[in-house]
């Protein structure tokens, strides 16, 4: 009934961003497995390609070089073997525009992403236990939409 | 024109079930949409077997007593908050304990370690989970929706769901309106 692992992807061009999340996944209760890429062109090479597994989880910082976090999603969103991906964007903005931008493409979470580890902790280990909910508890997708 | 899509879920679930069952060759009774039950013993490499074709039909067939009483935890939950007029919660502790025949305290605790969330978290999930379709279908103002899930004002209401949505009750209105606005667009063109 628990999950064993929950398998995660996350784009991040910020070597320190990175290493937070790294940090803050290994801190939780849930067991996570979690792949990290410096970019959305990585990352999209990655998802396209069919024989590696998906992730249940994917989090994308909003602003990235080459390719951003919202071009990633829109890109995802076209595929049908990846739409349904609960996709998680997160960014440092807390603009009503840029929120509404990412729910309206298509994602489920939305993270103002926390200046301090212990926040971040607190924000992740919600939003595993919220994907949990909604794996498991038969809740209607379309109407997946949190903002932390 | 959107039309809505009702569905009977148990009955869905029922046939899906039985469709799965049947190409198993196994003897077995459904009693409820809940609880199936075999004629003989089941070893683990075939109840692993049946579940690699459940699950990815979202179904798992699940056989700790703790996961079993989790899962009639939820039930009872969703049951009384998906009444369909005025849901009454103010006794929710002890409709579970007589209902599943624990002691509040076990249950919740069970509760807590299976799903790593509180039995008081989930009934809140729960009611704005409820909040939001009946948001998204359109039919109800956010005072109606307010009253039947028993929150005693609108403020209440909307204050419940800004803390676990992160979003107010209008907000969430407008982009869902406006995501079906884009999918219905994306349809037409």
């Amino acid at each position: 009934m628990l999950p064993l692992t929950t398998y995660i992807l996350l784009a991040d061009d910020d070597k320190d961003d990175r290493e937070d999340f790294m940090e803050a996944f290994k801190s939780i209760r849930m067991n996570t497995e979690v792949q990290m890429f410096r970019d959305g062109i990585e990352l999209m090479e990655y998802l396209n390609e069919v024989s590696l597994p998906l992730p249940q989880l994917l989090f994308l910082d909003l602003n990235m070089p080459k390719k951003s976090g919202l071009e990633c999603l829109t890109e995802i969103k076209k595929i049908e073997r990846l739409k349904n991906l609960t996709v998680v964007i997160y960014s440092t903005s807390s603009s009503e525009k840029d929120i509404e931008d990412t729910f309206l493409k298509g994602a489920n979470i939305y993270i103002k992403k926390p200046a301090h580890l212990t926040v971040l902790k607190k924000t992740l280990s919600h939003v595993l236990s919220i994907n949990w909910q909604y794996q498991t508890s038969g809740l209607n997708r379309d109407n997946f939409l949190f903002q932390l | 024109m959107v039309y809505y899509l009702k569905y009977d879920v148990q009955a869905i679930c029922k046939r899906i079930v039985n469709e799965q069952m049947s190409k198993s060759g196994l003897k077995y009774s459904l009693l409820n949409t809940h609880e199936l039950a075999f004629d003989q013993i089941i070893t683990e490499e075939s109840l692993e077997l049946l579940n690699r074709g459940f699950n990815k039909l979202g179904i798992e067939i699940v056989s700790s007593k703790k996961s079993m009483l989790v899962q009639k935890i939820k039930e009872a939950i969703i049951g009384f908050v998906n009444l369909e007029d005025k849901i009454v919660l103010s006794k929710t502790s002890s409709y579970l304990s007589a209902t599943l025949n624990y002691s509040y305290r076990y249950l919740s605790a069970i509760f807590s370690e299976v799903t790593y969330t509180t039995i008081e978290n989930y009934i809140i999930l729960q009611k704005i989970e409820r909040a939001k379709g009946m948001i998204a279908g359109g039919e109800f103002s956010f005072t109606e929706i307010a009253w039947k899930l028993n929150y005693s004002s609108v403020a209440h209401f909307s204050t419940q769901f800004k803390n676990t949505t992160g979003l107010t009750p209008s907000s969430f209105k407008r982009i869902i309106n406006q995501r079906r606005r884009n999918m219905l667009e994306n349809i037409i063109s």
